[in-house]
């Protein structure tokens, strides 16, 4: 008998009209997430990741582009430097703190770039249908028929090496691949009875995009763009490694890896350390990734 | 089958044409002029106005772009203005020294990535499963240039037991011994990430199809285990393996350039790299123009393998 009117006051708190999405879906989704060790893990590593790398002046126990008193090579362990020196001195600890700046940027400002351009792109196309579509979709297929790091290269080989062109390669191979889970998530929204409801009591486009569209397309976006994020910092520390984007002596760990090579017969850690760094940054993406995508799409959830 | 081939073979028809138009462009899109570059800072006005019409450059740019597929279409790319050489010479034999990586990377990627998977969905939730699953996610994402780095470490450098670069040994009896020797680490080093994936997505799709209503009637009868996964299961799921296998070709080959850069392969990544770096933007162009038919050709392999094996996804 208690339970009876706690369901009715529930019943009449979810039907409180202007919110865009019931919160208990939210909360629901937020405790999913939160009790996800995994996921939990890998925010914890992006949390000491990114806050040493904005942190860098205050923690950074030496320069990162200057040797000081030490000798080169130094191997890991040595007093003062713990994680050993590179070829030229310079502290391999802080050049890791310092890069993580410039690599975790480059990994994650294309592809939230390129979200942004796929959402636009995605929802036109799936929404408008028709020619807009089509033409939209069939020049998209043109950058599938490249593969992904392949297409990064040779746009970088045409406009020229550096950090911003990298980026920028990044962002352009991602848009088709981000517009295309828009698009899909788009198509599968609209034929859905609220949006049909709503163009039925008069709702133009762009209500329909903005108020209906827009809130339920993002969950697969936000969940494909985190996991991208990992892909994105091995690939474009990879750009780096080869001289195709951020620039020595600039830290960056893709560069370290690249600079370690050089050395790889007298001192294998100058590069073998900043690979680790790499695959754990990455790996901590896929974990927060994984665990949005459980949270967010129900179906998903074991 | 012979009907749906055809439709998808005609459904490149466009996205060749764009892949041409952008390719295309893009060399039109570079800042300077090829007169400028070809003739160096010396040059007279004349002799510009002279080289830009014997190439055609005066030209509207649809015609030019004519002209150019159809050389194209007749082999001929043009001559790379840095090594002096024509660019699809310089290409071919790097391409096939491509294939020889990106095939042998491939298969290990398919078959060890299969097993691994196959096996951890047949061992659900036991220590095997759980450390295969641990580690290709670990594997899935490492950088393969540092894996190449590491395999030189342990198996070069302290080991001693493999070549560290090249084809080929320069004093050495060469051959098939030496070249696969040569291969091992760079076929691994490619290999290791698109297989980790594969094995996860095998496991995932084995495992879906283990839960069917069949599989219980396939156990129910009586059947053993292993009867159930070879005649039963791995029937089913052969063609979403053989789809994901066919998505993680791209990865694959852009993981190649990384390998071939750390191991000196001298297949078409590397040349592709050196090209951008030298900025040789004819080569880079024959060389993106390469990947792009042979990554296409590739996917519509996977497509009509799919076809055959997956009478499901035939149309009606």
């Amino acid at each position: 008998m208690t339970r009876m009117p706690m369901a009715t006051t529930l019943a009449v708190k979810t039907a409180t009209p202007p919110l865009r999405r019931s919160p208990s879906a939210l909360v629901q989704a937020a405790r999913v997430f939160l009790r996800d060790r995994q996921a939990m893990l890998g925010l914890l590593i992006i949390a000491i990741t990114a806050g040493a790398a904005v942190a860098a002046p205050l923690i950074s126990p030496y320069d990162p582009l200057t040797a000081e008193g030490a000798e080169r090579l130094a191997p890991v362990g040595t007093p003062g430097h713990v994680l050993g020196t590179d070829e030229q001195g310079r502290d391999i600890l802080s050049r890791l703190i310092w890069g993580g700046r410039t690599s975790l940027m480059v990994g994650i400002l294309p592809t939230v770039a390129a979200g942004v351009v796929a959402l636009g792109l995605g929802l036109v196309a799936g929404h408008l249908g028709g020619v807009v579509d089509h033409v939209i979709m069939r020049v998209l297929d043109v950058f599938f028929a490249f593969p992904l790091v392949l297409l990064a290269i040779a746009i970088v080989g045409v406009i020229g090496p550096g950090m911003g062109n990298q980026m920028f390669a990044l962002a352009v191979v991602l848009v088709p691949y981000s517009t295309r889970v828009v698009r899909t998530a788009t198509l599968s929204i609209k034929s859905l009875e609220f949006v049909e409801s709503a163009r039925a009591l008069g709702a133009g486009n762009g209500r329909l995009l903005g108020r209906h569209l827009l809130p339920n397309v993002l969950p697969p976006l936000l969940v494909y763009t985190s996991t991208l994020v990992g892909m994105m910092i091995v690939a474009s520390a990879g750009l780096s490694f080869l001289g195709l984007g951020v620039q020595p002596p600039t830290p960056d760990w893709g560069v370290m890896v690249g600079n370690g090579r050089l050395v790889l017969y007298r001192a294998a850690h100058v590069a073998t350390i900043p690979g680790i760094v790499i695959v754990v940054a990455a790996l901590a993406f896929n974990f927060v990734g994984d665990g949005l995508r459980e949270a967010l799409d129900p179906r998903a959830r074991r | 089958m012979i009907v749906y081939a055809g439709k998808r073979l005609l459904g490149l028809v466009p996205v060749l044409f764009g892949i041409s138009v952008v390719i295309f462009l893009t060399m039109k899109l570079i800042p300077g002029d090829v007169a400028h570059a070809l003739l160096g800072p010396m040059a007279t006005q004349e002799s510009l106005t002279q080289l830009r019409r014997s190439l055609g450059l005066d030209q509207p740019v649809y015609i030019q772009y004519v002209k150019w597929l159809w050389r194209a279409l007749q082999g001929d790319l043009g001559l790379s203005p840095i090594v002096h050489k024509p660019v699809v010479d310089l290409l071919l034999p790097k391409f096939g020294n491509t294939l020889i990586l990106a095939g042998a990377s491939f298969f290990l990627a398919v078959v060890g990535g299969v097993a691994v998977g196959v096996l951890a969905a047949a061992r659900q939730q036991t220590v095997l499963d759980r450390t295969a699953m641990g580690v290709s996610l670990v594997v899935g994402n490492m950088p393969p240039f540092w894996l190449g780095l590491v395999l030189i470490v342990v198996f070069a450098i302290d080991l001693r037991w493999l070549p560290s670069l090249g084809m080929y040994s320069a004093r050495g009896p060469g051959g098939v011994g030496d070249l696969l020797a040569h291969l091992a680490m760079p076929t691994v080093a490619t290999a290791a990430a698109p297989g980790a994936i594969i094995a996860r997505m095998t496991r995932a799709s084995v495992l879906e199809i283990l839960g069917q209503d069949y599989i219980k009637v396939a156990r129910s009868k009586g059947l053993s285990e292993r009867a159930v996964l070879g005649l039963h299961a791995l029937r089913v799921a052969w063609p979403p393996i053989l789809t994901i296998s066919g998505l993680q070709l791209g990865y694959l080959l852009g993981g190649a350039v990384f390998t071939e850069e750390v191991f000196g392969w001298p297949g078409l990544g590397r040349q592709l790299v050196s090209s951008v770096i030298a900025r040789d933007v004819q080569v880079v162009q024959g060389a993106a123009l390469f990947i792009a038919l042979s990554f296409v050709i590739v996917n519509l392999i996977v497509d009509l393998l799919n076809l055959h094996l997956d009478p499901r996804s035939r149309p009606a």
